[in-house]
């Protein structure tokens, strides 16, 4: 299995989550973050004082794939997140050593999307 | 505006010279300040309701008609409403506020009786900017809501207040259900139906960004409604205290209804709901305020709750992208006020006013209607013509991606919530000085 770790833009996230949703990508993690990936820096100005804001929002996507989806997540993410424009953010993919299901206890390839069936 | 009645004293004085009436100056110098305020009232009723990325230049389109609109109005809008003219519009006489002096206008220097009119040209322009929040470019919007200002709002003003053709009719309009509400409403309608809908508009949620604002903004226009309303008597006298009680019970009466329909269709009594309701209320009151009595309001407010609700409740459902549903509150709300003035009218209550319906003058219903299908046409049509031409010389909406980012940053270069993290000063070339370099590499604060 891979951790497939997603920065992007923030007003791309819900693009990117209906298309995670639509590729039938369960379970991931959200955060907000700031970073820099080499877009051009914005000015502001409050009364006079002029600041370059060098440190964008962006927003951190962490997602548990087994192998045969980790084409699938990445492929939705790259067609959902993209403008065309500097900073549209980046795309890593990890190896993981172990994923543990807190609930059940289940071990990798189990403990992530996708997710086993539950039985009622 | 219906002639003002005072003691019967004071109306020998006058006749014998038109002369400034202290008492009189001294309330509309309240009333005029108190109009004022309902504007920036509106940027926070309004701006509560985007979302954080948006919130700046929501309130700042409400904000920009105090600079915008007021000197327009000064300069020509003002002349165009109240100046000497025919049933259709006024004349140029007090453009560049040409004999507009300390001189009686009614019991009021002439000054006084402009800037109190100016607050109400404001406010009105404002309003439409609720339907296009979210998309609208700031440029374009400002130059509209001026090109606005002198083509729709001053010749309705003229028609119903300034000796026009409505006035003659016998249109009654206390303080602006027809010039301000049916006006901004149904403008609010084809803006936004002109503009299109939001990139993000029933495909995402697009929620309220602060409601505490919201219900702030809706008690500073409940605040500053009673100088809208009570000050439209233009004297300090028993019509004023009818207006300001009238605005006093009408949204109280909304309130409860619109929460009881809250209640009723969700199980729950919203804030936002309680807000819209006050607004609602104030709005229906409006054209009504000096014309009925107290009974009568509240009767008048209650009713109206139900129009609007149930036009918000479609309208979200529907392709109409009224973001603020600018006309469901203002046009539907203004209708139902200035139809309902004509059911509730009562001569006992205001000698100058006419009997309504339920006073045995039906027909004054079908009077009232012509002013709102007047101002429904008129200002429908102008303003699809003005943005149409606009949009011939610019863009009127911001790029799917600038509107992704939000109308904050793009266009005006700020953000409403910012802790300056990530950002770096940039020093200016001090005088006479070598100019420091601004250091260009990313700086990443310490933790």
């Amino acid at each position: 299995m891979k951790l497939i770790v997603a920065v992007i833009r923030p007003d791309r996230l819900n693009e990117v989550l209906e298309a995670l949703y639509r590729a039938e990508v369960r379970g991931l993690t959200v955060s907000r973050v700031l970073g820099h990936g080499g877009e051009t820096d914005r000015v502001e100005t409050y009364r006079g004082t002029t600041v370059k804001v060098e440190l964008q929002e962006k927003v951190r996507l962490e997602i548990g794939v087994s192998e045969s989806f980790v084409n699938i997540t990445v492929n939705a993410i790259l067609a959902a997140a993209r403008t065309g424009e500097v900073g549209d953010g980046k795309v890593f993919v990890l190896d993981v050593a172990q994923v543990r299901r807190i609930r059940t206890g289940e071990r990798d390839e189990a403990a992530v999307t996708p997710p086993v069936p539950e039985e009622v | 505006m219906p002639p003002v009645t005072g003691s019967p004293l004071l109306a020998t004085l006058r006749d014998a010279a038109p002369a400034v009436v202290p008492a009189d100056t001294a309330w509309m110098l309240v009333a005029t300040a108190l109009v004022l305020l309902m504007t920036p009232a509106l940027a926070f009723f309004y701006g509560g309701l985007v979302r954080s990325k948006n919130s700046l230049n929501t309130m700042m389109m409400s904000f920009v008609a105090l600079g915008a609109v007021g000197i327009t109005w000064a300069l020509l809008a003002y002349s165009l409403a109240f100046g000497e003219g025919n049933a259709w519009i006024g004349g140029t006489a007090n453009a560049l506020l040409g004999g507009v002096g300390l001189e009686a206008k009614g019991t009021l220097p002439h000054v006084l009786f402009m800037a109190f009119q100016g607050t109400f040209a404001i406010i009105t322009a404002a309003l439409i900017s609720g339907a296009v929040v979210e998309r609208m470019r700031f440029g374009p919007y400002v130059a509209f809501i001026v090109l606005w200002t002198l083509l729709v709002y001053a010749p309705v003003a003229h028609w119903v207040w300034g000796g026009g053709w409505l006035m003659t009719r016998g249109v009654l309009d206390f303080a602006g259900g027809t010039v301000v509400h049916i006006n901004a409403g149904i403008s609010a309608l084809v803006a936004a139906t002109v503009l299109g809908s939001r990139k993000d508009y029933s495909r995402q949620a697009i929620l309220p960004h602060n409601v505490p604002f919201v219900l702030l903004g809706a008690g500073l226009l409940w605040f500053g409604w009673f100088g809208f309303n009570g000050g439209s008597a233009l004297a300090a006298n028993e019509l004023a205290a009818l207006a300001f009680t009238n605005t006093f019970l009408a949204p109280m009466a909304t309130m409860v209804v619109w929460v009881l329909l809250d209640y009723f269709r969700t199980g729950r009594a919203t804030a936002v709901g309680g807000a819209t309701g006050i607004v609602v209320g104030l709005v229906a009151i409006t054209p009504a305020a000096g014309f009925v009595s107290p009974t009568g309001a509240i009767f008048l407010g209650a009713i109206a709750a139900f129009p609007s609700y149930f036009a918000i409740v479609y309208r979200s459902r529907t392709r109409l992208d009224d973001s603020l549903d600018v006309f469901a509150g203002h046009g539907i709300g203004g209708m139902t006020g200035a139809l309902l003035t004509g059911v509730f009218a009562q001569k006992a209550w205001n000698a100058a006013g006419a009997d309504g319906l339920l006073a045995g003058n039906a027909a004054q219903v079908g009077v009232q209607a012509i002013g709102v299908l007047a101002s429904l046409v008129y200002a429908g049509a102008m303003t699809f013509v003005i943005l149409k031409l606009l949009g011939l010389v610019t863009a009127l909406r911001a790029a799917p991606n600038v509107e992704g980012v939000g109308m904050d940053v793009s266009q005006h270069g700020e953000e409403a919530y910012t802790n300056g993290e990530g950002s770096i000063l940039v020093i200016p070339d001090a005088v006479g000085a070598e100019a420091p370099v601004p250091a260009l590499n990313p700086q990443i604060a310490s933790r």
